[in-house]
């Protein structure tokens, strides 16, 4: 009959059009179910957060253990405010944890490294990471080179 | 009302406009239950408007459409469908619907309003086909289909639920004498046989004149004439005369109106 | 002939944009009456498995076609100039990225546009001119909901399952290229780009694209074929309007679209 393989036809249309939604869901963006709702926020200051966006990577050890959600200036100490969401697997980081922004790669783009503290208390929903190191200046890195260099030359 | 049940479609005061261009002006046409009423004029006079305006698919910009004692351009738009189950168009292409055969061509207005099982659809379907001598081309698709023969299976489907007025659009253009023939004896045939009003839209004089009760001459926005054939081929009135004897110039002019001659040749200079 | 006035000039400028806002509105009308009110007539789920099958299945071969050539130039491309800066692996991510945000939604709904849009305005036409659209309203069956209806939805639903598949051939042909071809180690090659590629921002958002197109195009498409004049011309002139006014709607929108989704309002 006809109209049974019109409709073998479109059923196995709409069969491809859901497993590619499901090809691009798992093997191409790489989505887990599950994760984004159980995590808690930490804050940290930066002097200079230059080039860190929202959606970086906040990696310990180099493992993915969060994301950046939210950059704004904190009006009074004139720092770069970072919100970071942690997966609630990690919940032992010491309160005295340092967060330091890095760069994959020469050009690559900017991530959140957590390197561990040694104090007994840990971080929890709503603390501040206190020891920041902000982001290399690739600028103020050529200025010091420069200045260094003069200052050698001047010596001779 | 008596007038109702004389009458099966009535026209009071009708004008329709296209753009600027008047088709019709405060025109009354009056069909009789029961006959065959011809609809006649030149082309292009709108005699194909005037039968979208009596099924509805036009609105008149002034007047009255009364169908079996309803009035057209007051019903709303689902109102509209259920009228026109009431209504058969026999249109001039035929428009059988290219992707189905002829069987399921005919079977469709039964299958869209009624829930007739499948053996009564095939007996009725097979009746209709009957009617029009097409019973044998049950299997076969429209573009298998000679003009005529096209014809004659839409007129099945449009006999299908059988309807009180049946409108025929040009039904003579394009056929050949032995279809046309066919065709001029369906239409009697099925109006006297089933009670229908028909209605027939033509401007082929011989084989509208010879199935219809009266005809009215339309053109020039207007009613030029009415009556039986004999007493329209005997009319005084000059223009009803030239349609019906055929002669190129007369009331209705050989030339479309332009400005004169001899202006327009020596203005540009 | 006599020459044009300045008034005479703005009067057609006038008589243009009424006629622009005069289309608008009756096209809304149209797909309002189509899309709402009474129910059509027959089986309206046999109808649109018929129709998705000549909208959707149809395409099918075009796009699955046209989405591996696009990936692996694509990756072609995107692996030479990568290359330069030593960075190679990153070519997955781009390709991924470039086909799910623009090139999967846009280049199938140009496709689409040519392809089954065309496919239905000529289809439409052609009932319109041999009268069997008004024979479905004699018959008592509104032509908007058995026509147009089915196709329309068809229209609307398959858009996004197309884009989806070609963006998944898509990737699929640029993976082939890179890794198997360009020996991009392929690890890196889907590492890279599961780590750029976010479900929601980029997949989905893609989707939303792919969708708003479907329903602009399937519109243009069964609006043209309604609304054209029934001759032969007026068919081929409804056609060709369709692939036009499709083709510029879906890249005008795209750049809203992209604006909206991608740029940071």
């Amino acid at each position: 009959m006809q109209n049974r393989t019109l409709e073998i036809g479109v059923g196995l249309f709409l069969l491809a059009g859901l497993l590619a939604l499901l090809l691009l869901a798992l093997r191409v963006s790489g989505l887990t179910l599950g994760s984004g709702n159980d995590a808690y926020r930490v804050y940290a200051h930066f002097d200079n957060i230059a080039g860190l966006t929202v959606r970086a990577k906040v990696t310990m050890a180099g493992v993915t253990i969060g994301k950046v959600t939210a950059i704004d200036l904190d009006r009074d100490t004139y720092t770069g405010r970072v919100t970071m969401a942690l997966d609630n697997a990690v919940d032992n980081l010491p309160l005295d944890s340092t967060a330091s922004i890095l760069t994959a790669g020469l050009l690559g783009e900017k991530y959140v490294g957590i390197s561990v503290g040694g104090e007994e208390e840990v971080l929890t929903e709503g603390s501040t990471i206190r020891d920041t190191q902000s982001s290399l200046v690739l600028e103020d890195l050529i200025g010091k080179f420069l200045l260094n260099s003069v200052n050698k030359d001047q010596a001779n | 009302m008596s007038a109702e049940k004389q009458y099966a479609v009535e026209l009071k005061g009708l004008s329709f406009q296209r753009g600027d261009r008047s088709i019709f002006d405060n025109v009354d046409i009056r069909i009789q239950r029961g006959k065959v009423t011809g609809i006649m004029g030149p082309s292009g006079c709108g005699k194909t408007t005037l039968l979208r305006l009596i099924a509805a698919q036009l609105r008149p910009s002034q007047g009255e459409v009364w169908v079996n004692g309803q009035n057209l351009p007051t019903l709303s738009r689902s109102e509209l469908f259920d009228m026109r189950k009431q209504m058969g168009v026999l249109f001039q292409s035929g428009a059988l619907f290219t992707d189905l055969d002829v069987f399921e061509n005919v079977a469709f207005p039964l299958r869209v309003h009624t829930k007739l099982p499948e053996e009564m659809v095939r007996d009725i379907v097979l009746m209709k086909l009957q009617a029009v001598g097409l019973r044998g081309a049950w299997e076969l698709m429209p573009d298998e289909l000679s003009g005529g023969m096209k014809r004659r299976v839409a007129l099945a489907r449009a006999i299908a639920l059988d309807p009180q007025i049946l409108m025929y659009d040009e039904p003579f253009v394009g056929q050949d004498p032995i279809a046309m023939g066919v065709l001029v004896r369906l239409i009697r045939l099925l109006n006297d046989a089933l009670g229908i009003t028909s209605i027939v839209v033509s401007h082929d004089l011989a084989e509208t004149a010879s199935i219809a009760d009266y005809i009215y001459v339309v053109g020039d926005t207007q009613i030029l004439g009415e009556g039986t054939p004999d007493e329209l081929m005997n009319s005084d009135s000059p223009r009803v005369r030239q349609f019906m004897q055929g002669t190129p110039d007369g009331p209705v002019p050989f030339h479309f109106p332009a400005v004169d001659y001899r202006d327009d040749l020596l203005g540009a200079r | 002939m006599r020459k044009t006035s300045t008034l005479e000039r703005i009067r057609l400028f006038g008589r243009a944009g009424i006629d622009v806002v005069a289309t608008l509105g009756r096209s809304s009308v149209f797909l309002l009456h189509a899309l709402l009110g009474r129910g059509g007539a027959g089986k309206p789920l046999q109808l649109l498995i018929k129709q998705l099958y000549a909208v959707g299945v149809m395409s099918l071969a075009i796009i699955v076609v046209s989405g591996i050539f696009i990936g692996m130039v694509l990756s072609l491309q995107g692996f030479n100039i990568l290359s330069d800066y030593g960075s190679e692996q990153a070519v997955g991510q781009m390709v991924a990225l470039t086909l799910l945000r623009e090139l999967g939604p846009v280049v199938t709904a140009l496709l689409f546009a040519g392809r089954a849009g065309s496919a239905l305005t000529a289809e439409i036409g052609n009932m319109k001119s041999t009268e069997q659209l008004s024979s479905l309203e004699m018959i008592g069956v509104d032509p908007l909901k058995y026509i147009v209806a089915p196709r329309f939805w068809a229209g609307f639903i398959s858009m996004p399952l197309l884009a989806m598949i070609f963006s998944v051939v898509g990737i699929w042909g640029g993976a082939m290229v890179a890794v198997d071809w360009l020996g991009v180690y392929e690890g890196s090659f889907w590492a890279n780009m599961q780590n750029s590629v976010a479900f929601r921002e980029d997949v989905l958002n893609g989707v939303i694209k792919s969708v708003v197109f479907g329903f602009v195009v399937t519109w243009i498409a069964v609006f043209q074929g309604y609304d054209c004049e029934p001759t032969s011309e007026g068919i081929s002139r409804a056609t060709t309007k369709t692939v036009v006014y499709a083709s510029l709607a879906v890249l005008g929108l795209d750049f809203i679209l992209t604006a909206l989704m991608f740029g940071d309002f």
